[in-house]
C-alpha cells in the first residue's frame, strides 16, 4: 500500500470505527439473533432456529396447530408497501409543479423559495406529524372548519385510519420529494421546451416527450428518497395510526415491547433492510443507466 | 402570431403548476403556524382560542422534566456534533484529494450507510447491542445515547466537509509548502482554517439532526434519559397539550435560526 | 466559539444535577401524583425521575431486557408472581417498615405476594368500559360494547392493549374464567376478539385525555382514568359489564438490581402513609388499600358511580388471578394473534 492510501485509511479509520460500533456493526447481530429462540419475554434464549423466519411467512393455529400463510403479516407488509407507493405518488404529484415553480422563478427569489421548503425538511419529523394531528383529529382544526361551514354535522373519523397515515406521510416526506426534483429541473435547459414550441408541440407533448425523459433521474431519485423513509415509517403511524392499522416499523417494535418477540422482530427488520436494499439496487440501476445514455 | 395572444406566451409555465406550488407551500405551513399560533393560546384547551399569552412557555419552563430533557438534548447535540464533525472532518481529509485509493468505495458506503438502513432497524439494532452492554458492564449513562447520535451525523457532517475541501484552492497549501512551511504547519495554518466554514456546516447540521431525533433515542436511552422529542413523544401518546405546542415552537424556533446560520456560512463560498 | 461555550454550560449544567440522591420510577402513564413527588423529594431531598410505561407486557420486557436503570417498579397483581420467579424483585424489609401496619388486612395477606415480602399496595381499581353517552344512549354495563359494538359504536371502540385484562375479559364474556386453560373457552374467546377487531377504531393509552376531548367515544377502560374524563366531560360514564370485569391491585416493588435501593426504601415506606396515600388516590381516582387514608380523601370519591359499584353488578367483578404457566401460554398466544 503506499503512503497515500495508507494515510487515506488512517484518517478514516475514526469515524470507521465509530461507525461499525453505532450502526452498521450491531446489524450483524440483528441478523444472528433472527436465529434465536425468543427468551419468556424479553431478549433470546441461544440455540438455533429458523422458527422466526417461518413465521414471518407463516402461522400455526394456537389450538389445532394448522399452518397457514401468515397473512397477518403480509397485511402489514402489504399497507406498508401501499401507503408508501401511495405516498410517494401523491408527494410527486403536488411535488413536481412545486419543484417545477420554484426552478422558473427568478434566481434572486429561487433562493427564498427554496429555504421555505427546507426548513420543514430539517425540522423534527414529530413536531410535523404533531402539526398534521392538531389539523386532522375530531375536534381539530380541519373537522370544526367543515362543521362551521356546515358542509358536516359530526366531526369525520380521520384519524386512526390509514388514510391520517397517508396525509401524514405526504406531508412530512413532501420536501424529500420537491428537492431532488428542484435540482433536476434546475440543469434543465429551457431552450429546448422553446424548440419544440416552435415546432407546434402542444404543452402536453412537451410536459411528457421532453420534460418528463429529462428530469427522470430526479424523479427516481425523489421517490426512492420518499419510498425509503416511508416502508419504515414508525412515528408518524404510531401517532396517527392508533396503535391498530399498524406498519412494518410499528409491527418490529411491538416484537420488542408487547410482542416479546425480539427474533421474530430481528427477522421482520433484516427483511425490512433486505426490501429497502433492493430499492436502492434498483435506484443505482437506474440511474447508472441514464448516466450512460446521457454520455 | 405573438400579436394574437392576450398574455406574452411563457415557455416555463404550465397550466395549474403555480396554484399547486401555492397550494403546496400553504399546505406545508398552514399546519405548523397553527402550532406555533396555539403555543400563545392562554386557554387549557387546544382547539379553543383564549387570548395571547406566554403561559404555556412558562408552564413548559418549570416543568423540571422538560428543563433536564432540554439539558439532555443539548449535552447530547452538542457532543454528537463535535465527535461527527472531527471524525467526519479526518475522513474527509482521507478521501479528498488525494489518488482514489483500494476501499475507499467501502470508507464511502460506510459513511453513508446511516442514510440508507431505515432508522427503526438501526434503533433495533442498537437496542439488542446496548441491552447486552449494559447488563454486561452496569454503566447505563448517557455515553450510549452521543455514541449513537454521533454515528448517525457522520453523514450529515460530512458532505459539506467534503464538498468544502474539494472546492478548495491547492495554490496556497502548494504555496505554503514551498516556503518551508512543515506539513502539521500547513494544516493548521491554512488547510483548516480554509475549511472552517465547511466544518462549522457540518457541526451545525449534526446538531440539528441530533437535536430532532426520535426513533433511535427512543430505543436506546435508559431510565430518566428522556431528550425533548421522546418526551414529546410520551405526552402525545395521551393527548396534545398546549405545553406541548411550546416546546415544540421553541425547537422549531432554535431550528430555524440554526439553520439561517448554516445557509449564510455556505453562502459566503460563492 | 459559541458552540463551544454552550457545549460547557450545558454539560456543567448536566453534571451539577446529577450529583445528589436519585430515585428512578417506572410507572404507569399519567398515574402518579405530583404532588406526591414534590413532597417526597422535599422531605428527602432526592431528585425522583419517573418513566411511563403503557403495559404491564412492556414492563416486563423492558426490565428482564435489563440495563434500564429503574429503581421502582409498579406492575399489577397479576404480573407480580412472575417478577419475583424471576429474581427481578428484591425483599426490602417491607413488615419491618414503619408504615407497613398501615395495609388494610385485606391487602396484607395475597396470593400474588403472600408476605408482602416484595411489594406494597398502590392502588387498586376495576376494568371495565367507559362510554361517551352522546354517542350512544343503550346499555353500557355490558363487554357488548367492545365485543360486540352496536351499530352507534362500529368502528369508533378503542381498546387499552393490556393483555391481561382483555383476555380475561373476552374469557368471561364467552361464558369462562380469567386464566382458565379450558381449549373451548380460550378459542372461543380468542375468535370473539379476532372478530370484534375489526370493529375497532384503535388499540392505544392515554383515554383519560381522549376521552374528555372526544377523540375517542368508548373504549375498554379503567375506573379511575374514567373517573378523570368524568370530571372534563360529563357525557362520560363508566360501564361494570355484568359478564365479568376485572379487580386488580397494583404493587409498588424495588429491582433486585436498583442503583438507588435506599432511597426507594424511603418511597416505599413514605407511599404507605395514609395522608400521602391519599394523595395518590386524589390524582389518579382509584382507592388504595391503606388504612386511615379515607379522612385525607376529596369528598367527591366517596360517592362517585365510577368507585361506588352498583349492587347488582357486585357478584360480576373477579379478581384476576395469578395465571397457571399453561394459562399464561394460551393468554400470550392470543394476545400475539389479536396484536398482529
Amino acid at each position: 500500500m503506499n503512503q497515500s492510501a495508507r494515510n487515506g485509511w488512517l484518517l478514516s479509520l475514526p469515524a470507521l470505527i465509530l461507525l461499525v460500533v453505532g450502526a452498521a456493526g450491531p446489524l450483524l447481530i440483528v441478523a444472528v439473533y433472527s436465529f434465536l429462540e425468543p427468551g419468556d419475554f424479553s431478549g433470546v434464549e441461544w440455540s438455533f432456529t429458523t422458527e422466526a423466519w417461518f413465521r414471518v411467512f407463516f402461522e400455526r393455529d394456537i389450538f389445532d396447530d394448522t399452518v397457514s400463510a401468515a397473512d397477518a403479516h403480509l397485511t402489514i407488509l402489504w399497507r406498508s408497501v401501499k401507503l408508501s407507493l401511495l405516498t410517494t405518488l401523491v408527494t410527486f404529484v403536488i411535488g413536481f409543479p412545486t419543484a417545477w415553480f420554484i426552478a422558473t422563478q427568478p434566481p434572486n427569489r429561487r433562493a427564498m423559495w427554496l429555504f421555505l421548503i427546507t426548513i420543514p425538511f430539517w425540522t423534527n419529523l414529530l413536531i410535523r406529524t404533531f402539526a398534521i394531528l392538531e389539523v386532522i383529529r375530531n375536534q381539530g382544526l380541519l373537522n370544526s372548519f367543515l362543521q362551521w361551514l356546515g358542509l358536516i354535522d359530526a366531526p369525520i373519523q380521520i384519524l386512526y385510519t390509514d388514510g391520517a397515515v397517508l396525509i401524514g406521510m405526504a406531508y412530512v416526506y413532501l420536501p424529500l420529494m420537491v428537492l431532488p426534483l428542484f435540482a433536476a429541473i434546475d440543469r434543465f435547459d429551457f431552450r429546448l421546451i422553446e424548440a419544440a414550441y416552435d415546432l407546434y408541440a402542444s404543452r402536453l407533448l412537451v410536459l411528457r416527450r421532453i420534460i418528463v425523459p429529462i428530469v427522470r433521474p430526479g424523479i427516481v431519485a425523489g421517490s426512492i428518497l420518499v419510498f425509503v423513509p416511508s416502508l419504515g415509517a414508525y412515528v408518524t403511524p404510531r401517532i396517527l395510526g392508533g396503535g391498530k392499522n399498524m406498519m412494518i416499523g410499528n409491527f418490529i417494535d411491538l416484537q420488542f415491547g408487547q410482542g416479546r418477540n425480539w427474533p421474530l422482530g430481528a427477522a421482520l427488520s433484516m427483511l425490512l433492510l433486505f426490501i429497502v436494499m433492493a430499492a436502492l439496487l434498483a435506484y443505482v440501476r437506474v440511474t447508472s443507466s441514464e448516466d450512460r445514455q446521457n454520455v | 402570431m405573438s400579436e394574437r395572444r392576450a398574455k406574452p406566451f411563457s415557455i416555463t409555465a404550465m397550466p395549474g403548476f403555480a396554484t399547486i406550488a401555492i397550494l403546496a407551500f400553504v399546505l406545508l405551513y398552514v399546519p405548523i403556524i397553527t402550532m406555533v399560533i396555539y403555543s400563545f393560546n392562554a386557554s387549557n384547551s387546544v382547539a379553543l382560542w383564549g387570548g395571547f399569552s406566554f403561559r404555556w412557555y412558562a408552564i413548559a419552563w418549570e416543568n423540571d422534566t422538560v428543563q433536564e430533557a432540554t439539558v439532555r438534548s443539548l449535552v447530547i447535540a452538542v457532543s454528537a456534533a463535535l465527535i461527527a464533525s472531527t471524525l467526519a472532518t479526518l475522513a474527509a481529509l482521507g478521501t479528498t484529494r488525494r489518488k482514489k485509493f483500494k476501499g475507499q468505495t467501502f470508507v464511502y458506503v460506510m459513511i453513508n450507510q446511516p442514510l440508507m438502513v431505515p432508522e427503526i432497524v438501526t434503533a433495533v439494532a442498537l437496542l439488542i447491542f446496548f441491552a447486552a452492554i449494559k447488563k454486561a458492564t452496569g454503566y447505563t449513562g448517557l455515553a450510549y445515547l452521543i455514541l449513537a447520535h454521533s454515528a448517525f451525523c457522520v453523514p450529515f457532517a460530512y458532505l459539506p466537509i467534503r464538498a468544502r475541501l474539494e472546492g478548495m484552492d491547492l495554490t496556497l497549501e502548494r504555496a505554503a509548502a514551498d516556503l518551508y512551511a512543515t506539513p502539521f504547519q500547513t494544516f493548521r495554518r491554512i488547510t483548516l482554517p480554509l475549511m472552517a466554514p465547511g466544518i462549522a456546516a457540518g457541526a451545525m447540521l449534526s446538531f440539528v439532526i441530533s437535536l430532532d431525533d426520535v426513533i433511535i433515542t427512543e430505543f436506546v436511552k435508559s431510565a430518566g434519559q428522556d431528550t425533548l422529542p421522546t418526551y414529546m413523544l410520551g405526552q402525545l401518546r395521551r393527548a396534545v397539550t398546549p405545553e406541548v405546542n411550546a416546546i415544540s415552537t421553541a425547537l422549531l424556533g432554535l431550528t430555524v435560526l440554526l439553520l439561517t446560520a448554516f445557509f449564510l456560512l455556505t453562502r459566503k463560498r460563492g | 466559539m459559541k458552540l463551544v461555550l454552550t457545549s460547557a454550560l450545558a454539560i456543567a449544567a448536566a453534571t451539577a444535577a446529577t450529583a445528589e440522591g436519585k430515585l428512578n420510577i417506572y410507572n404507569w402513564g399519567n398515574y402518579t401524583s405530583p404532588e406526591l413527588i414534590e413532597k417526597f423529594e422535599k422531605e428527602f431531598d432526592v431528585e425522583v425521575t419517573i418513566t411511563d410505561f403503557d403495559s404491564n407486557t412492556t414492563a416486563l420486557a423492558k426490565i428482564e431486557a435489563g440495563g434500564h436503570g429503574f429503581d421502582i417498579v409498579v406492575p399489577t397483581h397479576s404480573y407480580v408472581p412472575t417478577y419475583i420467579e424471576k429474581g427481578l424483585l428484591m425483599k426490602p424489609g417491607i413488615p419491618e417498615m414503619e408504615n407497613y401496619k398501615n395495609i388494610s388486612a385485606n391487602w396484607k395477606e395475597v396470593d400474588w405476594d403472600p408476605m408482602r415480602e416484595y411489594t406494597v399496595p398502590w392502588q387498586w381499581g376495576t376494568t371495565g368500559v367507559a362510554v361517551n353517552t352522546s354517542a350512544y344512549g343503550g346499555d353500557i354495563n355490558t363487554s357488548d360494547i367492545w365485543l360486540n359494538p352496536p351499530p352507534e359504536l362500529e368502528g369508533k371502540v378503542n381498546v387499552v392493549p393490556e393483555m391481561q385484562d382483555v383476555v380475561s375479559l373476552a374469557l368471561m364474556y364467552v361464558g369462562g374464567e380469567p386464566c382458565s386453560t379450558n381449549k373451548d373457552d380460550l378459542k372461543k374467546a380468542r375468535d370473539a376478539l379476532v372478530a370484534a377487531k375489526a370493529k375497532w377504531l384503535s388499540m392505544d393509552y392515554g383515554m383519560t385525555e381522549k376521552l374528555s376531548n372526544g377523540d375517542v367515544v368508548a373504549t375498554v377502560n379503567w375506573n379511575g382514568s374514567t373517573f378523570r374524563a368524568r370530571e372534563n366531560n360529563p357525557d362520560v360514564a363508566y360501564g361494570y359489564p355484568k359478564e365479568g370485569y376485572i379487580v386488580w391491585m397494583d404493587n409498588v416493588g424495588i429491582l433486585a438490581d436498583a442503583q438507588n435501593p435506599d432511597n426507594a426504601k424511603l418511597f416505599v415506606n413514605f407511599i404507605m402513609d395514609p395522608e400521602n396515600a391519599a394523595m395518590i388516590s386524589a390524582f389518579a381516582r382509584y382507592a388504595n388499600g391503606i388504612d386511615g387514608s379515607e379522612a385525607f380523601m376529596p369528598p367527591e370519591m366517596k360517592d362517585a358511580p365510577e368507585i361506588v359499584v352498583p349492587e347488582e353488578l357486585k357478584a360480576a367483578g373477579k379478581f384476576n388471578p395469578a395465571c397457571s404457566d399453561e394459562a399464561k401460554e394460551y393468554y400470550n398466544a392470543i394476545w400475539t394473534e389479536l396484536q398482529k
